[in-house]
């Protein structure tokens, strides 16, 4: 395996369609629920706990190499609001795209060719990973950054926020980081006694409200 | 001004620039992008180039917006096409991410609308406008998107703008300048832009257009035929 493909995995340029999307940073701007350094940091930490340790489980399991359209079902019994669904799928679909084209594999073609229409992102992410050469947990993190790099680059552009100062609250939020991803890993590993049902499933109903408001906003930066 | 284009369209090698052959054989859709800086008519050029071609070729359009669907919005009010050959793809504030660093969506916009086609027995689609939001002078479309593209500028951003070059200038393979009807009322010389663009562009096209004019789209709708022209016969 290689370490340094999860960089590339990783990295915020990978072109896989996150840019247009805000993780629900949009809203939140919007509601006056994000309006600075603190409050995105509050934000940030509330997805990632929630939203970001149920994709760091999926993705974790998906890289272990587990049945992708069982994982696609788990993610979708996790996911209850149709917005969030569709813009998960739309992402996976542009992550299929870009993996294939990076690592190409059979068991990303198979999951293509089932799920033509886009498997949840964070399952696409894991048979990546694995299609890479990298490990489940590095699965886990890779969508467990993504979980918190998306809204904050997204709150930048929404509010002029000083970019030092938004890459800080990434930086502060690295423990909570190592917390999460090991937490999706530590689950993904007992999947294969427990099936899905051993994968988080906490959920934040605040961003699965404003998710599907914002999908029926006319006008709006942000695809998500 | 010259319309002739040399090059053939050149080998496409990434994985996401779909072959330009479909899976049944036949030549899949020539892909045409258009750019330029905010208001300058791309718009207006999409749509009159939908009302000039929509009789001889099956055309559909992707629109990239700022803010939602605005552009879209107008072509279907114009009902320059049947809503479903227009797509709108949304950019998260960043129209020259989504044509040229991460092309995903607009891959899928573009195959989504070539696949509805060739599925529904109306036949395959020709030609696939794809239009940017408004952008900077920097903002081209990657050869991954589009087969070739248009860059549009008109004479009231100011007529500096073919001296000041930049990568949608020099190297579109076809600039567009728009509105010359306002020459007369921005004190642009239309000459000197001429000028210009042949010494940042070489043997590359311009066209001036007024498209407010009847018919004063031709010069950019012959282009694009002769472009088809070549994309079909390269696939002989
Ligand atoms: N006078 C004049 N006005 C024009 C001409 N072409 C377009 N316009 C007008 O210019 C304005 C902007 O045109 P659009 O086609 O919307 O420009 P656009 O480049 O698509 O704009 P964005 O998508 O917002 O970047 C509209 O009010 C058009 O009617 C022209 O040749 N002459
Ligand atoms: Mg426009």
């Amino acid at each position: 395996m290689s370490r340094a493909a999860l960089l590339v995995l990783a990295d915020g340029r990978f072109p896989a369609g996150g840019h247009a999307h805000s993780g629900g940073a949009e809203p939140a701007v919007a509601a006056g629920h994000i309006k600075d350094a603190v409050t995105l940091e509050r934000f940030c930490r509330g997805r990632l706990h929630t939203a970001g340790l149920v994709a760091a489980g999926l993705a974790a399991a998906a890289a272990a190499g587990h049945d992708p359209l069982l994982l696609d079902d788990a993610a979708d019994a996790r996911t209850p609001v149709p917005a969030l669904r569709t813009t998960a799928r739309k992402l996976g679909r542009q992550m299929m795209r870009a993996a294939r084209a990076t690592w190409p594999g059979p068991d990303l073609d198979a999951l293509a060719a089932a799920r033509p229409r886009g498997a949840h992102q964070p399952v696409v992410l894991g048979v990546a990973a694995r299609s890479a050469g990298l490990e489940p947990l590095d699965a886990a993190y890779a969508v467990a950054y993504e979980n918190i790099s998306g809204p904050a680059t997204a709150a930048v552009r929404l509010l002029s926020l000083d970019p030092f100062d938004a890459t800080a609250v990434l930086a502060r939020l690295a423990a909570d980081l190592d917390r999460v991803a090991q937490q999706g890993a530590d689950a993904a590993a007992r999947v294969a006694l427990e099936g899905t049902d051993a994968l988080p499933a906490a959920s934040a109903p605040l961003l699965d409200i404003t998710a599907e408001a914002h999908a029926a906003w006319p006008v709006r930066l942000f695809a998500s | 001004m010259h319309l002739d284009h040399q090059d053939t369209f050149p080998e496409r090698h990434t994985y996401s620039a779909a072959d330009p052959v479909r899976a049944d054989g036949r030549r899949r859709a020539l892909r045409i992008g258009l750019g330029g800086p905010v208001g300058t008519g791309k718009t207006a050029t999409v749509a009159a180039l939908c009302r000039a071609l929509r009789d001889e070729l099956s055309i559909a359009v992707v629109t990239n917006d700022i803010y939602t669907r605005e552009d879209a919005e107008f072509l279907l009010r114009e009902a320059v096409l049947p809503a479903e050959r227009i797509a709108a793809v949304e950019t998260g504030a960043c129209p020259h991410t989504a044509i040229r660093d991460d092309i995903s969506a607009n891959l899928e916009a573009v195959e989504d609308l070539e696949a509805a086609f060739s599925a529904e027995g109306v036949g395959p689609l020709d030609l696939v406008l794809v239009e940017s939001g408004g952008d900077n002078l920097t903002a081209t479309f990657s050869k991954g998107l589009v087969d070739a593209q248009i860059f549009v500028i008109d004479v009231a951003g100011g007529d500096d703008i073919p001296r000041k070059g930049g990568p949608g200038v020099t190297t579109a393979d076809l600039l567009v300048i728009n509105k010359t009807d306002l020459a007369p009322y921005v004190g642009v010389d239309l000459e000197g832009m001429a000028r210009d663009a042949r010494a940042q562009r070489g043997e590359l096209p311009v066209a001036f257009t007024a498209l407010k004019a009847e018919n004063g789209v031709k010069p950019v709708a012959d282009w694009v035929r002769h472009q088809l022209a070549h994309w079909t016969a390269d696939a002989a």
